[in-house]
């Protein structure tokens, strides 16, 4: 800030010691006598910062007004599908905007089973590549490591579901006519716990149809899995790496091994950083369209069984429905995008105070 | 230098007995090494004066109160040996040998190779010989189960306790980020070999889809509509991101107050906001309420809704960066907010605004959801972005591999390829560029600024010269020359 400092200067003082060729000389204020006033100093700002101090509020009012219009806009729209279907928006499964029945009970739920699928896979694999980045990895290879989880992060989705759709499914996870692969397996041996279970499908039946297990919540989350468990590994990786050294060297003084110091002191100090990730993960993988549009084949009813074909969640739908042209429909639309963006927001909102308030702290860019 | 350990009594008497029996050689060193008294080693200052003032006078009559060393020299007669040293004498087998600090040893090496074998043979024997399990997955991971037990049995016959855990679990945390780089590979080099095909013919990326019908082959059409859709749209998402992007990182950086505080937050508030949320919201704003075609401009602000939190989200962090020093010495040699901003902020954090926006500009190019609402779907070339469909790379790629034809199928690949080509080229760009910290500055920089400075204190030096010649009197010496 170009604030000058202007000390109360004695009348009888002329044109300062200076003079006229010393333009640069500094005015040496005459050093008060008796009391001690507190100096005033007043910041004069020129017009050139007038016009950037304007210019800076215009555009974070220009950001600002944009982001609310996106907010109040998409609660206006929504208002009136959600005036029609009142509560049974959120108990109805079917999505028929046109004769007024319709809500996300059923999206919703394929949402969210998703999105835990994906979290699930995601965190272990996000904290261990974490930890070694930050703790095991040669000091060399530790910067490329980085540039590869954050290039994993900025893979196109589509480029994910293809993978998914013509790699994963067809040749990892369901394979063949019988669809051998961990599906069946888990169908097999825990169907008997009930997410696991598969209906219509009986896996010890040797001429039962694979594509059962096809299109799955389970294959979903998984594509799903993939890219979160960059943003959740860098934000723990941040985290880890911030762990103070001096407790560090503490834990092995004390004759800690290696995991003994990451388990008394990393992991204490990252669990903020541990949540945080994961919250951060489970907000994007809440929002993943493409691809969960491309694994998918969806169902409008609650699909409990993650192993079974046909899932659903609320980006597919609109995904699937934005052509209906009918504003009505639209508008039913905007209020399950306001149902998922909510969702995400509150799921953000928590993962960021909850960095936050953690021992490591707000240095993280979480 | 402290002392930890003071010898006993009788160790000194034990080593005042040594010296006199043993280290008689001490008092024949070559006089080519006496009186170096910067070489002794471990005498503090103290001793050294006690040495100096040894020579002359009679031998202390304590001399076991003293360390070792002093002890050593003191008790040795003669005016000659003024500051005697003691030199540490070579180790008796040749010249010491480094050490080696690293911490892997052999053992691990070979428990590690001797659990895999181990691992692997069993694996396959159970597959082969003893049970029905088929399946590759499943091979890999009770080979690798294995493998940890016998590691860790392995371990356990060399080292004790706390050891065990410890191998294991590096063990388990390398393998996790390599299967996870693995995936990471699988989907690159998946992308890359199924999408190489198509390219090879040179008409891929130089047509549009308009001559090719749904059964035509690969020598006709390709994804020249696509390729300049993505460019327009993310052109045009960058011409609003940046500028105002930057511009509110700024601000919220240099004005701060209540007012940026709740900017922040809402900005933080919409990065949650799902993509296929904002592609939603365009279209129910500018095409169906303003009436906008299905277009590349209603494309590019969807995706400008979805950008511009990340990018001022990141360059928020980088501009807080920017050490505050810098921006004070600026401030105090009198430049205006604006100037600092400008002429010191904005270059310090350069590298980091531009990765930013290099990453900012890898996700807006990759991002499906948005443009699959706002963009429509065409066939064609189309460069004008305000009127009718244009396509973009993940669009195409999206709705090719959809096709039951294997001809469109392939060109899907190939766009995905693209694609994945342009993000990695833009992704190493950004590693280069980012590489360095604030303000650190590559060799043409350097030297950019180099020149600058030098010009400036060219002109400087004409300006002072040009008033002292307005100041002299006439009959002074000539103008002064511009020092260099």
């Amino acid at each position: 800030m170009a604030a000058t400092v202007t000390a109360p200067l004695p009348p009888e003082d002329g044109g300062g010691p200076g003079g006229p060729d010393d333009p640069g000389g500094t005015v040496q204020p005459p050093p008060a006598e008796g009391e001690d006033a507190p100096r005033r100093v007043k910041a004069s700002i020129g017009p050139d910062d007038h016009v950037f101090r304007l210019l800076a509020r215009a555009g974070g009012f220009t950001v600002l007004a944009v982001m609310s219009l996106v907010g109040v806009f998409l609660t206006y729209q929504a208002w009136q599908a959600l005036q029609v279907a009142g509560w049974s928006f959120f108990t109805t499964s079917e999505w028929n905007p046109d004769s007024g029945v319709f809500g996300i009970a059923a999206v919703l739920t394929g949402t969210v089973l998703i999105a835990l699928v994906a979290v699930v896979i995601a965190v272990p694999l996000a904290v261990g590549t974490a930890l070694y980045i930050s703790e095991y990895a040669p000091r060399g290879l530790r910067r490329t490591l980085v540039s590869l989880v954050d290039l994993m992060a900025a893979v196109p989705s589509v480029v994910y579901g293809i993978w998914g759709l013509f790699l994963l499914q067809p040749e990892l996870l369901v394979v063949g006519p019988q669809g051998d692969g961990l599906p069946r397996w888990l169908a097999t041996y825990a169907g008997w716990i009930p997410i696991f279970r598969v209906d219509g499908f009986d896996p010890r039946d040797p001429i039962a149809a694979g594509t059962a297990l096809t299109s799955s919540t389970f294959i979903a989350g998984i594509v799903v899995a993939m890219m979160v468990t960059p943003i959740a590994c860098s934000v723990m990786r941040e985290v880890f790496s911030q762990a103070p050294a001096g407790e560090r060297e503490g834990a092995y003084a004390l004759g800690a091994t290696k995991w003994g110091m990451i388990r008394t002191v990393v992991l204490p100090f990252g669990t903020g950083g541990i949540i945080g990730g994961t919250m951060l993960g489970l907000g994007r993988a809440l929002g993943e369209t493409i691809g969960v549009y491309l694994i998918i084949s969806p169902v409008f009813e609650i699909q409990t069984h993650i192993l079974e074909n046909g899932a659903n969640s609320v980006s597919a739908l609109i995904a699937l429905r934005y052509g209906e042209a009918s504003p009505f429909a639209i508008s039913a639309l905007m209020a399950a995008g306001l149902a998922l963006f909510l969702m995400t927001l509150a799921v953000n909102f928590v993962a960021s105070s909850i960095i936050a308030r953690s021992r490591s702290g707000a240095a993280s860019d979480a | 230098m402290t002392e930890p350990h003071r010898p006993s009594p009788a160790e000194q008497r034990a080593m005042g007995e040594d010296i006199a029996a043993g280290d008689a050689p001490t008092a024949t060193i070559p006089s080519v090494r006496v009186g170096d008294t910067r070489t002794l080693p471990a005498v503090d200052a103290a001793e050294t004066t006690e040495l100096t003032a040894a020579p002359g006078a009679p031998p202390r009559p304590e001399p076991r109160s003293l360390p070792e060393v002093a002890t050593r020299i003191s008790t040795q007669p003669g005016p000659d040996l003024a500051g005697t040293t003691t030199l540490p004498r070579p180790s008796p087998g040749g010249p010491e040998r480094r050490r080696v600090t690293t911490t892997l040893r052999a053992t691990d090496y070979w428990a590690m190779l001797g659990a895999a074998a181990a691992a692997l043979a069993t694996a396959g024997l159970l597959y082969t010989q003893l049970t029905p399990f088929t399946g590759l997955l499943g091979f890999a991971v009770l080979s690798y189960l294995l493998f940890l037990g016998v590691y860790a049995l392995l371990v356990s016959l060399d080292e004790s306790g706390p050891a065990v855990p410890d191998r294991v679990a590096a063990a388990l945390a390398a393998t996790i980020a390599y299967v996870l780089l693995a995936g990471l590979a699988l989907v690159i080099v998946f992308t890359l070999v199924r999408g190489y095909e198509p390219l090879l013919f040179p008409n891929f990326l130089t047509q549009d889809m308009s001559l090719a019908g749904p059964l035509q082959g690969l020598e006709v059409g390709g994804i020249l509509h696509g390729i300049a859709g993505t460019l327009i749209e993310i052109a045009i998402a960058l011409a609003i991101t940046v500028p105002l992007g930057i511009l509110c990182a700024v601000f919220l950086n240099e004005l701060p107050g209540a007012f940026s505080r709740f900017v922040r937050t809402i900005v933080e508030a919409m990065t949650a906001l799902p993509s296929i949320v904002a592609g939603l919201f365009i279209y129910a704003t500018a095409i169906m309420l303003l009436g906008l075609d299905l277009s590349g401009f209603a494309a590019s602000l969807a995706i400008t809704v979805m950008m511009l939190p990340i990018v001022i989200r990141a360059a928020d962090v980088v501009i807080r960066l920017v050490p505050g020093t810098l921006r004070e010495a600026s401030l105090a040699l009198g430049a205006s907010q604006w100037r600092t901003v400008w002429h010191v902020t904005l270059p310090t954090a350069r590298s980091g605004l531009t990765t930013a926006v290099i990453l900012g500009t890898a996700r807006g190019i990759g991002e499906t959801s948005p443009v699959l609402i706002t963009a429509g779907f065409t066939t064609n070339l189309n460069l004008n972005p305000l009127e009718g469909p244009m396509v973009s790379l993940p669009l195409l790629a999206f709705r090719l591999i959809a096709s039951p034809e294997p001809a469109m199928i392939a060109r899907g690949f190939g766009a995905a390829f693209t694609l994945m080509v342009l993000v990695l080229v833009l992704f190493v760009l950004a590693r280069i560029i980012g590489g360095r910290g604030p303000g650190r500055l590559s060799r043409r920089q350097e030297h950019r600024r180099v020149r600058r400075s030098r010009r400036d204190a060219a002109r400087m030096a004409r300006r002072a010269a040009q008033r002292a010649n307005a100041y002299a009197l006439p009959s002074d010496a000539p103008a002064a020359e511009p020092p260099r």
